[in-house]
């Protein structure tokens, strides 16, 4: 995380790629807890990434990394399951005291997402699925649409921003 | 959508760090205590005995605990932007100004004749002071809740509070400027709540405003 929040986006990949996995295991056994199945995990799993990117700046890099990355991804677990209305009781420690890497089967797609993307406008939709599905660079997409790349940025940037916002809002 | 898919736009959005959340707050209340600092010389003003009331104990009293007030609640508030705040710790550093206003009370009622505790508690301008505090902080509070937006905290309702607890400090310091009741009876009687006020506020505005 220290390479990646010093703008190395390489490591930044690697380390989101690494997380995936624990933060499945952890969306897993937590909805598993409160009797939910595995269709939902990858929501979350999307959801605390999408969080741990817009509040990167939260983590002092003087501190330990997990705590934080703990913190986060137990509040959006929250957030998931009292949106289904679940009551929740979930003690700060219980997380970080589960085997961090446990593999679970990736058998769904994030249905959340891909529902929330739909209702973003529709530059910023076509942006997130050039850069997402496609691999496009933002160069590439700026090309393609005329626009400057850092207006693609900026754009890419408030698409995220309103995803999120979308998942905190819940199923319509 | 995959996983590894929103993982490629989030990556395209770039590793860097954006501005810490301690550097956001000073900004905010910087320019928050500058536009209230505005607001009382363009109203009320600061008393014009400011030079003989620094050689009173009692004003110093008020100024220092009400500084001491805002140094904790900034502390605190730059620790409840982070989901893993340590929320006793943050407890303690709040509790520092509320001892040191009771230590200064404690100091009154052991020094001055109980007869005249009444008249310095009620003092000469409550109404004021609830009004003026209150309305000082206004700018401050909406600053620094802008600022804790790209915050992540625990509990959005406690960060809020914790703003208003700071801003209200602003207030309470600047009002305390203009103001010539300086026992600390005075102080635990109108400051408190008038600051309380403003965290109240700042705990509704912010269990909205604060969500991530």
């Amino acid at each position: 995380m220290r390479a990646a929040i010093g703008g190395d986006t390489e490591a930044y990949r690697r380390l989101l790629q690494e997380l995936a996995p624990v933060l499945r295991g952890l969306a897993g056994r937590g909805l598993a807890r409160y009797g939910l199945g595995s269709e939902d995990v990858e929501d979350v799993v999307q959801e605390t990434l999408l969080a741990l990117h817009l509040k990167r700046g939260t983590w002092d890099s003087a501190q330990a990394f997990s705590p934080w990355l703990y913190a986060i991804a137990r509040n959006k677990l929250i957030d998931n399951l009292r949106r289904r209305g679940r009551r929740v009781h979930l003690p700060i420690d219980d997380l970080a005291d589960l085997p961090a890497a446990d593999e679970q089967p990736r058998a769904h797609n994030g249905a959340d997402a891909q529902r929330l993307i739909a209702g973003l406008k529709q530059r910023e939709r076509d942006i997130v699925m050039a850069i997402s599905i496609e691999g496009a660079s933002a160069r590439e997409v700026a090309e393609r649409l005329g626009m400057t790349e850092g207006a693609v940025r900026v754009a890419l940037h408030r698409a995220l921003r309103s995803l999120a916002r979308a998942f905190r809002a819940g199923q319509p | 959508m995959k996983t590894d898919d929103l993982l490629e736009a989030i990556v395209a959005d770039g590793a860097r760090r954006p501005a810490p959340i301690p550097a956001r707050l000073a900004g905010a209340l910087a320019l928050g205590g500058l536009a209230a600092g505005a607001l009382l010389l363009a109203s009320i003003g600061v008393r014009p005995d400011i030079g003989s009331a620094l050689q009173t104990w009692r004003f110093v009293a008020k100024i220092a605990i009400l500084l001491a007030c805002l140094a904790a609640a900034l502390w605190a508030s730059a620790q409840l932007a982070r989901p893993d705040a340590d929320r006793r710790r943050v407890l303690a550093a709040l509790l520092v100004p509320v001892a040191a206003l009771a230590a200064a009370v404690a100091w009154e009622l052991a020094t001055t004749s109980a007869e005249t505790w009444q008249a310095r508690a009620i003092g000469t301008n409550s109404r004021l002071c609830l009004t003026a505090v209150t309305l000082l902080a206004v700018a401050p509070l909406v600053l620094l809740l802008a600022a804790l937006r790209a915050g992540a905290p625990r509990s959005p309702a406690i960060a809020g509070a914790v703003a208003g607890l700071l801003a209200g400090s602003v207030g309470a310091v600047l009002y305390g400027l203009h103001c010539f009741d300086d026992s600390p009876l005075f102080v635990a009687l109108w400051y408190s709540p008038a600051i309380a006020l403003v965290a109240l506020a700042g705990a509704l505005a912010g269990s909205r405003a604060l969500r991530w």
